[in-house]
């Protein structure tokens, strides 16, 4: 079934009215993931509510050292925000490795995060980094993690009538950074077989201060690796300390097999990869101390 | 079903046109507006081939909804030429024989306008993941971005020269 009403509210009130009176009603935010699921039957709404027009969700805003990000900005807009771009690299760039030029000047993070694939690019980065939502509904607002929000392959933990309005992003952390990669067979246009981020801190003499690890592709969310940034945490980044990292990325996938990669490649890999962003969140760190 | 009435500027002419919720932009230049120029290869943002320009930012027709269009401002492949006077990317493309079906060819020209409009002067590795989005079953890609390159040097020259 096609759907039966397209709306364009203004405000987010309107939004939440028009999600919460209709059970059957999705929120559409640059349709790159919704509009080709409603063209093959894999989703059928039926009402449409277009986020695009509610101008707050167009805007980067500065909140206090951190960001908020409203859900219609497009990822090619959050390249163009040089404050945002040198203060959270991986994130950006891993919201600019979504699909192709025509693909990133629609698609969204927050479309990226609630579509809940667990490939998603950008949510490896966003987790890593701490990022928050801000969950608006019927009973109000509420701030959650990024991580809590995927609950598995298409399906998130938002309730009926609620969607993500923005996403914060702190201040990066003194001495801090982040990175992102994913594996993937050609430079553009595919889909992660596995990914990575990692958000880092040193202070003055090199030793980590904090770290958070994530990967994507390798369990049915992305998922924040606990121990894997506890074992760099007070280290100087040794060996020892990384080996143990990697050791606690590959304890934590629960990866599927299937034609982009067997799930003892998907392992493998995001164990490297992990190693890999902490390499680079390490030096963009050690430029920001 | 209520269908949507839509109000919007195709290639500097106001437009107007009814649409059902479900209808994409792309159905609807090539339907209800008789602009063929655009196609779809694809129907799912992976070929290029529906690029048009909306509100200054190129997209995939086939995953804009029509009624997004509401107020809007688009361009397509047919508001590249001026009159039988063609643009420079298209008189590079002939020249580099960059088609031979020709399918892919409005997309390829949409987007690579609007790399030339933002970029006058881009390395060949800027233009090749500019065009990532847009693929081609025939040429072999390097034909078209020999036009595309050629193109912006001449763009270029044009532009010293006025
Ligand atoms: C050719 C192509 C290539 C792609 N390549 C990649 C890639 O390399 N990496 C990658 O990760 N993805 C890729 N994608 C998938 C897609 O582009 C991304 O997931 C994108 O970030 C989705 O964002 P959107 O704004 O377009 O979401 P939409 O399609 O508008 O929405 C996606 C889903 O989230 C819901 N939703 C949207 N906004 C909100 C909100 N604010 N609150 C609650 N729910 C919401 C919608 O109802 C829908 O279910 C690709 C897609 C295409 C077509
Ligand atoms: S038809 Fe739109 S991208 Fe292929
Ligand atoms: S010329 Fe045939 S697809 Fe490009």
């Amino acid at each position: 079934m096609p759907p039966t009403a397209y709306h364009a509210p203004e405000t987010i009130e309107q939004a939440v009215n028009l999600l919460s009176g209709d059970a059957s009603a999705r929120p559409l935010a640059g349709g790159t993931d919704l509009v080709v699921q409603i063209r093959s039957g894999r989703a059928a709404p039926g009402a449409i509510v277009d986020l695009k027009r509610i101008a707050k969700l167009r805007e980067i805003r500065r909140e206090g050292e951190g960001f908020a990000i409203g859900a219609a900005v497009p990822c090619t807009a959050l390249k163009d925000n040089a404050a945002l771009a040198a203060a959270w690299p991986g994130v950006v760039e891993a919201a600019n490795l979504i699909g192709s030029v025509q693909v990133r000047n629609r698609a969204t993070m927050a479309g990226n995060l609630c579509n809940a694939s667990p490939a998603a690019d950008s949510v490896p980065a966003l987790v890593a980094a701490g990022a928050t939502c801000i969950v608006v509904g019927p009973s109000g607002e509420r701030e959650v993690s990024v991580e809590q929000i995927p609950a598995g392959p298409g399906a998130t933990s938002l309730k009926s009538g609620e969607f993500v309005a923005e996403i914060r992003l702190p201040g990066p952390a003194k001495g801090g950074s982040d990175a992102y990669l994913r594996s993937i067979p050609r430079t553009e246009m595919d889909i992660a077989v596995v990914g990575a981020g990692a958000s880092i801190a040193l202070d003055g003499n090199g030793t980590c201060t904090a770290a958070r690890i994530s990967i994507g592709a390798a369990a049915p969310t992305v998922l924040l690796v606990e121990d894997a940034g506890k074992a760099l945490v007070g280290t100087k980044l040794d060996d020892a300390a990384i080996d143990k990292m990697m050791e606690a990325v590959r304890a934590a996938c629960n990866p599927i097999d299937d034609k982009r990669g067997t799930a003892e490649y998907r392992t493998a890999m995001a164990g490297i990869l992990a190693k890999r962003v902490v390499q680079i969140a390490c030096e963009r760190a050690g430029g920001n101390s | 079903m209520s269908k949507i009435h839509v109000t919007t500027t195709v290639n500097g002419d106001e437009r107007e046109f009814l649409c059902t919720p479900g209808q994409t932009l792309l159905d609807v230049l090539r339907g209800e507006l008789g602009m063929t120029g655009s196609k779809e290869g694809c129907g799912s943002g992976d070929c290029g081939a529906c690029t048009v320009v909306l509100d200054g930012e190129m997209v995939c027709s086939c995953l804009v909804l029509a009624g997004e269009a509401q107020g809007r401002s688009v361009s397509t492949i047919e508001g590249v030429a001026e009159g039988s006077q063609l643009h420079p990317i298209q008189q590079k493309f002939l020249e580099h024989a960059a088609l031979q079906c020709g399918f892919c060819t409005p997309g390829f020209i949409v987007a690579a306008k609007s790399l030339l409009d933002r970029n006058p002067d881009p390395t060949e590795t800027e233009v090749r993941y500019w065009l990532a989005g847009n693929l081609c079953r025939c040429t072999g890609y390097d034909k078209i971005i020999k036009a595309v390159m050629d193109a912006a040097a001449e763009l270029r020259q044009e532009r010293t020269a006025a």
